[in-house]
């Protein structure tokens, strides 16, 4: 309203003053409106929740798996008559010259001593005992090398050496990976479920108290087009102002985490949190997905406003009977 | 300008609530439509402001077959149908200016170019003054004459009223009913629904009496 209210005196002569600016067609916002933004902003706010944690356990798991899937182990046992060294020089050269293979390292003499120490304590000859040596293999994530002719190769120059590819660490923690990101991907579908159904249900809700204003605006013989344009833009506005303070809400919430976690960076629960969770921020998947969540939940409001407006006056020529 | 032919109309499969009307409704007339309450007057109405279709029977409006007229359509016919309903419906968020104007403005009109006819309409219902007053500040007269100027800002052919002085007393039922002769003396045909007796006594008009879903008119 641009201009106040006219006020009248006994003689009319308010009636020679220029109108205001016509009031707009749907009435302001009323308590169901303001109800309405507040169950959308909720459902808004746990829906990017849902999605950003769905987010950081894909992430994490993925690196996960590329990280344990990055190395194999070449593990050469100790038999009677086998030259050590050029045991582990061969399968070093041969580990090599396979495609997918990065680099073969052999854990030297120190530092096969040093992995034993917990258990051996210091002070022993490595010669003495029949201590398996391993060299390790940095494999290509991307394309991994074949591991049977590896082991075939293998096994034919040196039949005291097995290659352990973490097969199985690496088999059970996609499936572990896997599982998790399954139970997200539920959840996020359970809670985007319950977003949509708890929208439509108080989109209804608020236009209930609207039926009024279809009912005047068709008999006095608006075009259910303009009728159903009138409230889709109402609407909209309502479901775009409570699905931008919960996706701002969930936002803060994770450049919040992400804060927390950069400045507590060595503290024992951050490498806690950090070991399971990688850096705990989430990237730009997550914020993309909040900027989507909230133009889906503005024109699921917009959408659900304009079927309910359409099934209405539907419903008001409905009552017709077929001649 | 409207014409029934044996209407029947029943709700879903309950009994008939209106039975083989026939009647005639001829430009510039004036009637009022009458019957003891539960008589199918609203019903009746309804059917004449295209609100519901037939069970039977054959309506025709400004020479158009009712059964034939398209969802697409109604709009642009209601328009030269105005109607006062008997609780007004009223636009509280607007003022009597805006209730008034809302035919046209839906139209998509430009507020300009009817701001003049709006503010005349106004003061010819005897509001002038009341221009820029929400409906709640209203009284039940100032209501209903703002009702009625909704249904005549677009000049319509015919007005229908339902129980227009249902709520006011008798001195300003007396006006209304002066305001709705002077309405007819301009051109458009009314129909009063109403059952009170001493309102219909005031005029020497055609009466369509409804009793038990039939129709008696007594010209």
């Amino acid at each position: 309203m641009t201009e106040p209210l006219a006020t009248e005196d006994h003689y009319g002569r308010a009636a020679e003053r220029v109108p205001r600016k016509s009031a707009p067609i749907m009435p302001p916002q009323n308590v169901a409106g303001s109800a309405l933004i507040l169950v959308i902003a909720i459902m808004t706010f746990l829906s990017c929740l849902t999605l950003g944690a769905v987010t950081l356990v894909r992430d994490t798991a993925s690196t996960w798996q590329t990280q344990i899937a990055r190395e194999a182990t070449i593990q050469i046992k100790p038999a009677d008559g086998l030259d050590m060294e050029a045991a582990l020089s061969s399968a070093q050269r041969i580990a090599s010259g396979f495609a997918g293979v990065r680099s073969a390292s052999i854990v030297g003499q120190d530092a096969t001593l040093r992995l034993l120490e917990p258990w051996l304590g210091t002070g022993f000859n490595l010669e003495e005992l029949p201590v398996p040596r391993l060299v390790i293999v940095t494999i290509d994530p991307v394309a991994p090398p074949d591991f049977a002719a590896l082991r075939a190769a293998l096994a034919e120059a040196v039949p005291q050496a097995s290659l352990d590819d973490h097969r199985t660490w690496v088999d059970r923690l996609i499936a572990m990976a896997n599982t998790t990101v399954t139970i997200g991907v539920s959840v996020l579908i359970l809670m985007l479920s319950a977003t949509t159904l708890a929208i439509v249900f108080a989109t209804r809700g608020a236009m209930a108290g609207n039926g009024h204003i279809i009912e005047v605006l068709h008999f006095v013989g608006a075009e259910a087009g303009f009728i159903a344009r009138q409230f889709r833009r109402h609407f909209l506005l309502t479901g775009m102002k409570g699905a931008l303070a919960g996706g701002l809400a969930a936002t803060i919430v994770f450049v919040g985490f992400s804060w927390w976690s950069s400045r507590n960076m060595a503290t024992p629960q951050a490498d806690q949190a950090t070991a399971l969770f990688g850096n705990f921020s989430i990237g730009a998947a997550g914020y993309g997905g909040v900027i989507l969540v909230v133009v889906l939940v503005a024109a699921l409001t917009a959408a659900t406003s304009h079927l309910t407006v359409v099934s209405f006056l539907s419903e008001l020529d409905g009552t017709q009977h077929d001649g | 300008m409207i014409r029934f032919e044996n209407v029947g109309l029943r709700y879903g499969m309950g009994p008939e609530i209106l039975r083989d009307i026939s009647f005639h409704l001829p430009e510039r007339s004036f009637q009022f439509l009458s019957g003891p309450s539960g008589a199918g007057k609203t019903t009746l109405l309804r059917l004449l402001f295209l609100a519901l279709k037939p069970t039977r029977g054959l309506i025709t409006v400004f020479g158009k077959d009712r059964s034939l007229i398209t969802r697409q359509e109604l709009p642009v016919l209601r328009r030269r149908i105005g109607v006062v309903y008997q609780d007004f419906r009223l636009l509280d968020h607007m003022t009597t200016y805006e209730n008034v104007a809302l035919p046209l403005r839906v139209r998509g009109r430009e507020e300009a170019s009817y701001r003049n006819d709006v503010i005349d309409l106004l003061k010819w219902v005897g509001l002038g003054d009341r221009m820029h007053v929400l409906p709640p500040v209203l009284s039940g007269g100032e209501k209903q004459r703002t009702a009625i100027a909704r249904a005549l800002i677009e000049q319509p052919r015919v007005l229908f009223a339902d129980e227009p002085t249902g709520n006011v007393d008798p001195p300003l039922a007396r006006r209304l009913l002066r305001l709705f002769l002077e309405l007819n003396r301009l051109g458009t045909a009314v129909v009063i629904a109403t059952h009170d007796i001493g309102l219909m006594e005031q005029v020497d008009a055609r009466r369509m009496i409804l009793s038990d879903g039939r129709l008696e008119i007594h010209d």
